[in-house]
Parts: structure tokens; sequence; C-alpha cells
């Protein structure tokens, strides 16, 4: 019984923790101006949607929405794509060092962002490409090939090596095991690094703020914190504004959550 | 169906030598099996057949031309291996018609020999399941049929039974026998069973070290074991060693206290090792001309009849006792064996006198 109840304490504090800000996101998004500083943040008596009706009225937000979500799918299916055929390489052909390109790879991003931003500023700007989507795109496939080449390449591992030469023996080179066996087989892993690739490219913030100028180009996070208030900051619609767009990645974590406990799991426990 | 043979073959991994020249001919047809304990290289040996993997140095040979240069593909090899390696995403249909997919056949070509093949080897039924869904035998079953679909010329096989059970094992090993007898392709069996390998095999090589201990039908090499290695590792329960020495003057070999005529030439300084399986020593409760006595330390039914343990002086060895003698352990026995089956090996190479 004292278990239970310590069980459930911890429970609702984590709870808690983790769903606090979000709630109460939520909560200030339909509350009318006058009541969005009180504390304690309770429900409102009044809810309101203006500030979801100011969100889509008064800015280019679909714009934005529409940038971000080519930005993060690109990069996603870029990301994929190379990484994927890199772990191959890495799991499965000779390749010499393979460790060497492994720890140099995951060293990539060690760096923090914060210290590459200027330089890759100047290369974005030489390029021509700045205030422009493929800044972005290139940029964030970068930053995130590391972990989609770690995870996807400790997943092929764990495919038996007597498949491969199987393979081999049936007929298959290289590339049509890499797309006809190792692929398919390894799904799980390849949304798990799709959906964390996702979430990291829909919400970066840094890079969206330095690369891109005007609305044309701009990406959530970089559109709501720049939200323009006369007087004050439009806490309102910032809210409405972070509401809508966690919306999808919440559904899409929810729709692929199996698959990304199999992900991240594989290889720990061999079914 | 090729005539595959090794020249001067050799295989190493940075520092270790798996696999010394070696020089071998696998004829058109046969069933021949590479049989050692693990680590002999046999694996490595097939591995370089098919096309997995590079020789360091020497030839291999289909039919007279060379193959080392060419992929898997272009040798045309099948193979099966110890833990099936089917695809997990496939289906039993296309799990059989992947090699046949790959070679670009047409689609009735492929259903019809999927069907043919299913049919073969009774997996009729099981065509729309996924691997995991098959019993280990089921998966066996359809290994072989993919291996088999496309008529290679050269059918390889690694361990392909050691992940059953002993009765489907065996059941395995009629129909894997059956079927080469259909087929008639040449075959290449690798395995750590010396019993599989008696059974199966045309010819056997005992791998020992990167070396062919010997080279022969089933027969030689059970009964004319070319060196105490391939004496000791052919034959279950193992051959029985007895130390021996000559004795001056009597010309007599004196083995653990047994008087045998001297057959053979011994080395220098006139020691040798005497080995006899343990099925052609008899043990006894009551004595008889030429038996010697011996103490017995265990008895284990074999059903007709009872391997018997016992010591000779210090050594340890093997016999058979019939059921109704009733020898237990530490009851005194006497032993005795036909003199034309001991063979005579030298104690330092080992080599068969």
């Amino acid at each position: 019984m004292v278990k239970k109840t310590a069980f459930y304490l911890l429970l609702s504090v984590v709870l808690a923790y983790c769903a606090g800000p979000i709630i109460w996101q939520i909560l200030t998004s339909v509350k009318p101006d006058q009541e969005l500083a009180r504390i304690p943040p309770l429900v409102t008596s009044h809810p309101t949607a203006a500030h979801y009706i100011a969100v889509f009225s008064g800015y280019p937000f679909m714009r934005i929405i529409l940038n971000s979500a080519i930005v993060a799918l690109s990069t996603t299916i870029l990301s994929l794509a190379a990484g994927s055929a890199c772990a191959f390489g890495l799991a499965k052909l000779r390749v010499r060092y393979k460790s060497l390109v492994l720890a140099f790879v995951l060293s990539v991003s060690m760096f923090p962002p914060i210290a590459t931003v200027s330089p890759l500023y100047l290369i974005i700007r030489f390029l021509g490409l700045r205030d422009t989507l493929y800044a972005l795109i290139i940029t964030y496939t970068t930053f995130s090939l590391p972990l989609c080449i770690w995870i996807i390449t400790n997943f092929f591992r764990s495919v038996p090596d007597e498949i491969y030469r199987a393979a081999r023996i049936d007929g298959c080179g290289p590339w049509r095991i890499y797309y006809l066996i190792m692929l398919p087989l390894s799904l799980p892993a390849l949304f798990t690094a799709a959906i964390l690739v996702f979430i990291f490219s829909w919400n970066e913030f840094l890079f969206a703020l330095t690369f891109t100028a005007t609305a044309s180009s701009r990406t959530i996070p970089v559109a709501i914190a720049l939200f323009p208030g006369l007087h004050e900051i439009p806490w309102g619609d910032i809210a409405a504004a972070s509401v809508t767009v966690t919306v999808p990645v919440i559904l899409l974590a929810l729709a692929f959550q199996r698959r990304i406990v199999e992900g991240l799991t594989s290889g720990a426990v061999r079914g | 169906m090729a005539e595959i043979s090794l020249v001067n073959l050799s295989k190493h991994f940075k520092d270790v030598e798996v696999i010394q020249g070696l020089e071998l001919v696998i004829n058109e047809g046969e069933f021949f099996t590479f049989v050692g304990p693990s680590g002999c290289g046999k694996s490595t040996l097939l591995n370089m057949i098919a096309g997995l993997e590079q020789p360091t140095g020497g030839s291999i040979r289909f039919d007279g031309s060379p193959v080392e240069r060419f992929s898997p593909k272009e040798r045309d090899v099948a193979m099966v291996f110890q833990s099936y390696a089917l695809y997990p995403h496939l289906s039993v249909y296309e799990n059989l018609a992947f090699p046949l997919r790959m070679r670009k056949k047409g689609k009735e070509e492929i259903d019809g020999e999927v069907r043919r093949v299913a049919g073969l080897l009774g997996l009729d039924d099981l065509l729309s399941r996924k691997p995991k869904q098959l019993s280990g035998g089921q998966r066996q079953r359809v290994a072989l049929g993919r291996a088999i679909i496309r008529r290679p010329r050269v059918f390889l096989m690694d361990e392909p039974l050691s992940n059953l059970d002993a009765l489907l094992r065996v059941d395995m090993r009629a129909e894997l026998k059956k079927l080469h007898r259909e087929l008639k392709i040449t075959t290449v069996y690798v395995t750590h069973d010396q019993a599989e390998a008696l059974s199966l095999s045309d010819r056997i090589a005992v791998l020992y070290q990167g070396a062919i201990q010997q080279c022969g039908t089933p027969h030689e090499v059970y009964l004319e074991p070319a060196n105490r290695y391939v004496a000791g590792f052919i034959g279950s329960p193992p051959m029985n060693f007895v130390p021996c020495r000559y004795a001056e003057g009597k010309n007599r070999l004196d083995c653990g206290g047994i008087g045998l005529k001297k057959r053979v030439r011994l080395s220098e300084n006139g020691r040798a090792v005497m080995g006899i399986r343990p099925e052609f020593v008899r043990v006894s409760g009551r004595k008889t001309k030429g038996s010697i006595r011996v103490q017995v330390t265990m008895v284990e039914p074999a059903g007709s009849f009872n391997w018997v343990d016992f010591y000779l002086g210090e050594v340890e060895m093997k016999g058979t006792g019939a059921v109704n003698e009733d020898l237990g352990a530490g009851s005194p026995a006497f032993m005795s064996f036909p003199e034309s089956k001991a063979l005579y090996f030298d104690p330092d190479t080992g080599k068969r006198l």
C-alpha cells in the first residue's frame, strides 16, 4: 500500500515536472489578455480563441509552418538517405578504420552550435544561400547526420552477417543488399532516426535565427520569438502559436511510439 | 555441376595462418565433407570456395578454370548456413524466389520453380508464412530450397544441421542424402560432427590446424586413419590409445601389460602408441584365452550392449560388454581385443606406423 502510494506520488511529481510547462502554455493560449499574468495560472472562466485567430490572421503563419515543414522533411529525408548509406558501409562492408570514422562523425556533433554559427554564416553568405531554406536544410542535415549514422549503424550491425552473406550468394551486390535487405529490416531504426531528426529540425532556433532574415524563409521557433508586440510581449499569441506547432510533433511521436522504443532498445535485447 | 580443384590454396588473417598450401580435387557430383574441430579453418575454406572471402595464395578452379576473381554470383554457387539466414521480412515464397528474382527470371518461371521446390521439400502449405512463424526444421527446409532452386554448379553447406535437435538432425541427414542423390550437384559440406560426416559423404577430408590430415572415403578414414589425430577424431566414443614399448628378446610389443606381435617398424627408441577402437574391445567377467585383468570404473548401458570404462594399468580405456554380463564399477573383469584391429602410431609425430 505504502509502496503504491509512493509510486503514484513520484509519478505525479515527474508528470508535473514534464507536462507542467506544456499545460501552462495551453492554459495561457485560451486566456483573455487581462488574465495572462495571473499566478497561479489556473483555468480561466472565460476561454477565448482570440489568440489562435490572431496568430493565423495577424502573421504569415501558414507560410512559416510550410517553411518549417519543408525544412524538417527535407532534412529528415536527406539525413536518412545519406546516414543509412554511410551506416551500411560502416556496419557491413570492409572499411578501414571504422571506429575512427565513427568517432570522427560523432565529434561533429560535439561542437556547441554557438561556436560554429559565425563561420557557418560566412560560408552560407559566400554561397549566396542567406535567407533561403537551403541554408537551413544543409546545416541541419550536417548536424543530424552523426545521430542518424550512429543509430542506424548499430541497428545494421545487429543484422546477422550470415543474412548479408546469403544475399551475396543469392546474387546481390552491395547496393541491392542495402535496399532489398537492410533497409526493410531496419524500419524501426529508420523511424527512430527520422523522428529525432524531424523534431530537431522543427525546433532548431539559433541557426534559423542567424541564417534567415524575412518571413519567406523564417521557421516556426524564430517566427514565434520575433512576434512583434506593440507595447508588450504578446504572450497569448505566442502560447497559441506554440501549441499549434507542438501538436503535429506530439501526434508524430505518438503514432510511431512503439517503433521508436523498438529502435532505441534494439541490440540491447535480442528477440 | 562442377569439379572443384584447390591448388596450393592458403589464407592468412594478419599473422594467423588459417589454411596452408592446400591441395585437393573434389569430383563432379561428389558429396564431399570437410570435418574438423572449431577453428580448424573449415568455414574459411568454404567461404573461399563460395567467393565470400579471398584466398591469400593459390588458386580455386571450377572445371579447370580459375574462379578466385569471381563474385559468388559469377561462380554460380548456392549456400546453406548454420543459422539458415532466411530473410526475416520476406515470406517463404519470396525467400525461395529471391535468388531467381536476382537473376531476372520471368514471373511464370519463378512461380513454377518455387512450387516445384516447395513440393520437393514439403513446403507447399507454408509459402505465405514468415520465417519466424516456422519451426527449426521448416526453416532449414526453406534454406535448402532457396539453395537448390536455381540449380547451382556447386552446393555449399556450412554446418546446416547443427541448430536442429538430435532427432530432426538424423531425419534431415537422410533427406540431404536423398536430395543429393536426386540432384547430383557437387556438394561441399562442412561440419564438426564426425558422425554426420561419415553418414553423408562420398569422401571426407579431416581438417586440423589448416591442413588436411587425411582425405578418403568414410571407411578409409575410419578403418585406416593416417595419423593419431584422425584416429582420435573420427569415431565415437573415441579410440583408445595405449603407450607401447618394444620388449627386447621376445620380439613382442608390451602395451600396458598386453603382449602383442610386432607388425610395424618402430621409431628408433622402440616406442609406439597402440590404438584400438572401443567397439573392438571386449570386456567380460570371465577370463578367456589371451584376456587381461582390468579394473572397471563405470558402465554405461547403450541398449543392446554396455560401454565399459576401465583402467589398464594407468591408462583409462573404453570397451564394450554384453548386457547380461552384470559388470559394475569396481568389479574385476577381463579385457581382450583382436590383435588385427590394433593400429600403431609414432609417439612423437603421431604418424601411422
